[in-house]
C-alpha cells in the first residue's frame, strides 16, 4: 500500500474518521442468508462489507476420540480459496488458514455451543461428527468474524435426520431436527491504528494496522477465547478496553444472527 | 503390568486438582512458578541459543541470522523477515507425537513470531532473514510461553538488536479459581489457559491467546497476574544473559593471571 495512503489512513483514525465513514466501533453492513447449499446439512453465506464467506455443515458418522467416548466430535476447516483474493495461492492450509480455522473452533468448543454429549451413538464406538467447512470467497478484511458469524448461522440452520438406534446401527426416519446448539458465541475482531482501538477492520486497516485482538463471547457475557494478531504489541489498558468493547459489540451480532436463522 | 498396547506413562484424571491447604498437585501455590532454569548459548553451530526449563518443560531454541534470505523472493527490500518454526519432538507428549507439523504447531509457529517481532529491530538488516526454531524435547503445559522466554534469550545470544526481551506466562483457572503457570493436567481438566507474552519495559503484551471461560473481571485480574510474573521472569532472563558474559569474563581474567604467573 503507498505511504500516503497508509498515512492518510491512520491520520483520519486519529480524528475518528474511518475511510468508509463509519465510527471506531460500528461494524460494516452486515447480511446473512442461510439454506443456501441444499446438499449440506447447514449453510450460511455472510456479506461483512465486501468480505463474503460461505459456510456448509456437514454431519456424518464416525469413531469416538478415546478420551472422550461419550461425545460426538467438531472439526473446523478454513480454505482461503485463490479467487477469494490476488493475494491468496493454491495449496495446502497455510498458517493464516489454520489460524482462521482454529480460532472459529476455538469460540465454538470452548463455550460449548453444540452440546457434543447428545451427538453420541454408541458410547466409544459410534457418534456423530460436525464438519464445519468455512470457505472464503471474497476477502476485504476481518475474516475471523465474518467466519465466526457464517458458522454459528450454519450450525444453526443445520438439520439432521431423526433417528433410532438399533442393535448398535443407525436406522434413519422420516422428519428432521436441528444440531444440539446450547451457546452462541460471537468473536469480534478490534484492530489497533495509531492509538486507537477499531471494530471490523477492513481490507486497507488490516494494512495498515499495528496489531488485531479477538475476543470470543458467549451468551452468559464470559470471554471463552482470545487471540492476538499482528507483528506490533498493544499495552494492557488497550488489551483490556478492547475486550470490553467486544462485550459490547457481541450481542448486537448475535441478534442479528438470531434473527437470520429464525 | 499390561505390556500390550497399554501407555505406561498414561497419567489419569486426578480426583482433586487442589488440596483444602490451597495447594496443587506439584506443591505449589495458586500464585507460584513453576521452577525455571535458563542457559545461554548451549549449542555450536547456531548464532544464538538458548535452553529452557520449566517444570517438566525442556526446550531448546535456536536462531540462524541476520542471514541471507532464501528462497530470494521472500527477503524484505526494508527490513530483515523474521521466521519461526515450533515443533515437538515425537518423544515429547505422553502418546507419542507424529513429526509432521501438526495444525496446533504451524499456530502457534505464527503466534509466537507474532509475538517476538515487536521487539525485533528488523528494519535494521534489509534483505536478510531472521530464523528463529524451537524444538520443544519434553511438553508438560506453557511450551509456548517457555518457548518466547527461550526465543528471547537465543535471539539476544545471536546479538539480534532487540527493544527489549519479551517474556512469557501462562495463567489460568483451576476448580474455579486463578492459577499461574499451568501445567499439562491443570491445562487439561481446568477451566481456562491463557498464555500472555509481555514485554515489561514497554507495558506491552505481545502474545495473548485464551480458551475456556473467564468473566471479565476474571480476565482483567488474570492479566495482570501474568504481566507480573512475565516482569519475574524478565530479571531471570537478564541473570541468565549476564552469566554468559560473567563466565567468559572469569575465563578471560584467569587466563590473563595464569600469563602474568608465566613471566
Amino acid at each position: 500500500m503507498a505511504r500516503i495512503e497508509q498515512r492518510t489512513i491512520v491520520d483520519m483514525i486519529s480524528h475518528g474518521k474511518r475511510i468508509d465513514e463509519r465510527s471506531l466501533t460500528n461494524y460494516r453492513d452486515l447480511k446473512i442468508e442461510v439454506g443456501i447449499i441444499e446438499k449440506a446439512n447447514g449453510s450460511a453465506q455472510v456479506f461483512l462489507g465486501k468480505t463474503k464467506v460461505m459456510v456448509g455443515v456437514k454431519v456424518e458418522t464416525g469413531d469416538p476420540f478415546p478420551d472422550t467416548p461419550k461425545e460426538g466430535i467438531l472439526t473446523v476447516n478454513a480454505e482461503l480459496v485463490p479467487l477469494a483474493s490476488p493475494s491468496f495461492e493454491p495449496g495446502p492450509p497455510d498458517e493464516k488458514s489454520i489460524e482462521l480455522a482454529r480460532v472459529v473452533d476455538r469460540g465454538l468448543r470452548e463455550s460449548k455451543a453444540i452440546d457434543l454429549e447428545q451427538l453420541c451413538i454408541e458410547a466409544g464406538k459410534k457418534v456423530f461428527i460436525v464438519f464445519v467447512d468455512v470457505y472464503v470467497l471474497d476477502y476485504d478484511g476481518n475474516l475471523i468474524d465474518a467466519s465466526a458469524i457464517a458458522s454459528l448461522a450454519a450450525l444453526l440452520n443445520a438439520r439432521m435426520s431423526n433417528y433410532e438406534i438399533k442393535d448398535g446401527e443407525v436406522i434413519y426416519k422420516p422428519g428432521h431436527k436441528n444440531l444440539p446448539m446450547k451457546n452462541h458465541p460471537i468473536t469480534v475482531t478490534i484492530a489497533k491504528i495509531g492509538s486507537s482501538l477499531v471494530v471490523d477492520p477492513c481490507l486497507e486497516e488490516e494494512q495498515v494496522m499495528s496489531a488485531r485482538l479477538t475476543a470470543a463471547i458467549e451468551d452468559s457475557g464470559r470471554v471463552c477465547a482470545m487471540q492476538k494478531g499482528g507483528m506490533e504489541g498493544l499495552t494492557m489498558e488497550e488489551v483490556k478496553a478492547a475486550v470490553q468493547i467486544a462485550s459490547k459489540k457481541a450481542n448486537e451480532i448475535r441478534e442479528r444472527i438470531s434473527e437470520a436463522t429464525k | 503390568m499390561n505390556w500390550e498396547g497399554e501407555n505406561l506413562f498414561q497419567e489419569k484424571r486426578p480426583e482433586r486438582l487442589i488440596d483444602p491447604n490451597g495447594l496443587r498437585l506439584d506443591g505449589r501455590k495458586l500464585d507460584q512458578l513453576r521452577q525455571i532454569k535458563l542457559e545461554v548459548g548451549i549449542l555450536d553451530k547456531a548464532n544464538g541459543s538458548a535452553y529452557v526449563e520449566q517444570g517438566r518443560n525442556r526446550i531448546l531454541v535456536a536462531v540462524y541470522g541476520p542471514r541471507e534470505a532464501h528462497p530470494k523472493h521472500i527477503a524484505l527490500p526494508d527490513r530483515a523477515v523474521v521466521r519461526c518454526r515450533y515443533h515437538m519432538a515425537p518423544f515429547s507428549t505422553e502418546e507419542r507425537k507424529s513429526p509432521a507439523p501438526s495444525r496446533r504447531e504451524m499456530e502457534l509457529s505464527k503466534v509466537i513470531r507474532e509475538a517476538l517481532e515487536p521487539a525485533i529491530l528488523s528494519g535494521n538488516y534489509p534483505r536478510t532473514s531472521i530464523d528463529i526454531f524451537i524444538e520443544v524435547l519434553q511438553s508438560d503445559g506453557g511450551t509456548r510461553c517457555a518457548a518466547i522466554t527461550g526465543a528471547s534469550l537465543a535471539l539476544a545470544d545471536a546479538g539480534i538488536p532487540m527493544k527489549s526481551l519479551v517474556s512469557a506466562c501462562a495463567v489460568g483457572k483451576v476448580e474455579g479459581q486463578i492459577a499461574l503457570d499451568l501445567s499439562d493436567l491443570e491445562d487439561k481438566y481446568g477451566e481456562a489457559d491463557m498464555p500472555v507474552a509481555f514485554m515489561p519495559s514497554f507495558n506491552t503484551i505481545t502474545l495473548v491467546q485464551m480458551d475456556g471461560s473467564f468473566t471479565l473481571e476474571e480476565f482483567a485480574k488474570a492479566l495482570d497476574i501474568a504481566a507480573e510474573a512475565c516482569g519475574q521472569i524478565h530479571e531471570m532472563q537478564k541473570t541468565a544473559l549476564k552469566g554468559k558474559y560473567l563466565s567468559i569474563k572469569e575465563e578471560v581474567e584467569e587466563k590473563g593471571e595464569v600469563e602474568e604467573a608465566g613471566e
